[in-house]
């Protein structure tokens, strides 16, 4: 199989990165190894590849109702400059995605997907245009807009080595539209690693000018690059779920931690299914677990009461930060309250853990 | 760079080394080149002790943060001894695989197996390959 390559894969060859198929893309997996990475975006700064996730673009005087019937947060408050992040369903209420809404003006937004579903969002969002005939235009723009994240206490400093913008007084899920080096760039405020970072967006024929800037520039402030194994132990303590795998198209926003991603008072695709749901309640819930038993947890582990099996782990790490294994999983609802006790089939023994509350970190403001 | 395969032992095409001691024991770990594949190492799950090992079987477990991988026995044996420490210190395999990052020793029930295990110099010449 032929894997898709981000502008930026040649730089990871020469800082020789060890290379996965992640999701049918070469990503880099880790520099020099995770936890590292992991302990470097604490302390000082990471730089990470994005450029495998999918941009698209909704454009015309009523691009705002495409979208609002579209996605299930409400997009009436949102102001220019603001990023929401929202889900979007299917019918049956069921996540095809979770997305982050960057709205420009009006008549003018970005959304970010995730990698593995950039087509089927796309395909979603068109087939209720098309029924609803608004006046807009949809346009998946992933192949020419690169994405950067730096991460981390000192990303800001770095940042402003590069720009003049006022970053200081750039508020947490806001974004500026700014040059760096001249090239027409989106900073965002926002990540998925639990630190303060930003999410940089600009044409892909331009983002290694940009990556190889900030690399330059962070030297002195200890920035390391970054790959997927740290872009996922991080999101992980900051309790952060990973779409295709933590939740699938099967699992509604009920059931995971993203109640707070519905307004009732819209009317949205999946709305009808979500409210028969929340009339007999859900069955299953995602929660946080960290081990006391020996062992780290993995994606696919079965959970037990006593011999009941009662769910199972959807992601499961060992955290760099605790210095403890920790994950989600997907279980009765009746376990799913913290302190409640469960046991986890790892190999050929049952290894005992408990129900914590998300996040396992939170960074000191 | 790796560290150099001690000559004073024998390897498995997995990449476990065992140490011959003459009188019927042996002691056993993963290479240095094996440790520097699997990057910081934060669990390691030891075989109970008498257990019975068939060469090539899975005898311990190694976790890295994204990584779960099988150790196998490099001959089949009793275990007699196990490294406890690295329930503790896992990470003693990537400072010191060869040394005090061994994994288990056993009591040889098949030596006749040893013959099947490369020499150092065999073992250089298989990792040459494999980073190609």
């Amino acid at each position: 199989m032929n894997l898709k390559k981000t502008p930026l894969y040649e730089k990871h060859v020469l800082l020789n990165a060890k290379i996965i198929d992640f999701g049918g893309w070469a990503m880099p997996v880790q520099y020099s190894n995770v936890i590292e990475e992991h302990h470097a975006t604490r302390a000082a700064a990471a730089l990470f590849d994005i450029c495998h996730m999918g941009e698209l673009e909704v454009k015309g005087p009523r691009a705002f109702d495409l979208l609002q019937f579209a996605l299930t947060r409400d997009l009436a408050d949102q102001r220019p400059g603001q990023v929401k992040l929202s889900a979007l369903l299917n019918e049956k209420g069921g996540i095809i995605d979770d997305l982050t809404v960057y709205k420009k003006s009006d008549n003018s937004f970005m959304l970010v997907t995730n990698a593995t579903t950039r087509e089927a969002d796309f395909s979603q969002i068109s087939g209720i245009l098309r029924q609803k005939r608004y006046d807009c235009v949809l346009e998946d723009i992933s192949e020419k807009t690169g994405k950067l994240d730096i991460q981390g206490p000192r990303a800001q400093e770095i940042l402003r080595q590069s720009i003049t913008a006022d970053l200081q007084n750039l508020p947490y899920y806001h974004f500026m539209e700014v040059k760096i080096m001249d090239i027409p760039s989106i900073i965002s405020r926002s990540g998925y690693t639990g630190e303060d970072g930003f999410e940089v967006y600009a044409p892909a024929k331009q983002i290694s000018i940009i990556w190889d800037r900030l690399m330059e520039a962070g030297k002195p402030f200890g920035l390391k690059p970054a790959g997927m194994g740290a872009r996922d132990t991080l999101r992980l303590e900051a309790g952060m779920m990973l779409n295709g795998q933590d939740m699938t198209r099967e699992t509604t926003p009920l059931e995971v931690p993203y109640g707070w991603l519905i307004d009732w008072k819209k009317d949205f695709i999946g709305k009808p299914a979500l409210e028969e749901l929340e009339k007999t309640g859900s069955e299953k819930k995602l929660v946080g677990f960290e081990m006391i038993g020996r062992g780290i947890s993995r994606h696919g582990y079965k959970v037990f009461d006593g011999k009941k099996e009662i769910g199972v782990v959807t992601s499961g790490t060992f955290s760099p930060t605790l210095n403890k294994a920790i994950g989600l999983a997907f279980l009765d609802a009746d376990f799913s309250a913290p302190e409640t006790l469960i046991d986890i089939a790892i190999r050929a023994t049952m290894a005992q853990a408990k129900i914590v509350k998300l996040p396992f970190y939170k960074r000191k403001k | 760079m790796s560290k150099p395969n001690p000559a004073d032992r024998l390897y498995s095409k997995d990449h476990e080394w065992l140490k011959y001691h003459g009188d019927g024991t042996a002691t056993i770990g993963i290479t240095d080149y094996a440790q520097e594949m699997l990057t910081d190492i934060v669990f390691v799950e030891l075989p109970a002790i008498e257990k019975e090992v068939r060469q090539g079987e899975t005898m311990a477990v190694v976790e890295s943060v994204k990584s779960v991988s099988d150790v196998y026995a490099p001959a089949s044996g009793k275990v007699i001894a196990t490294n406890k420490i690295l329930e503790e210190t896992p990470e003693l395999i990537n400072k010191d695989a060869f040394g005090e990052g061994w994994i288990a020793k056993i009591k040889l029930t098949e030596p006749v197996e040893l013959k099947t295990l490369l020499s150092a110099a065999d073992y250089e010449k298989l990792i040459k390959e494999e980073k190609h």
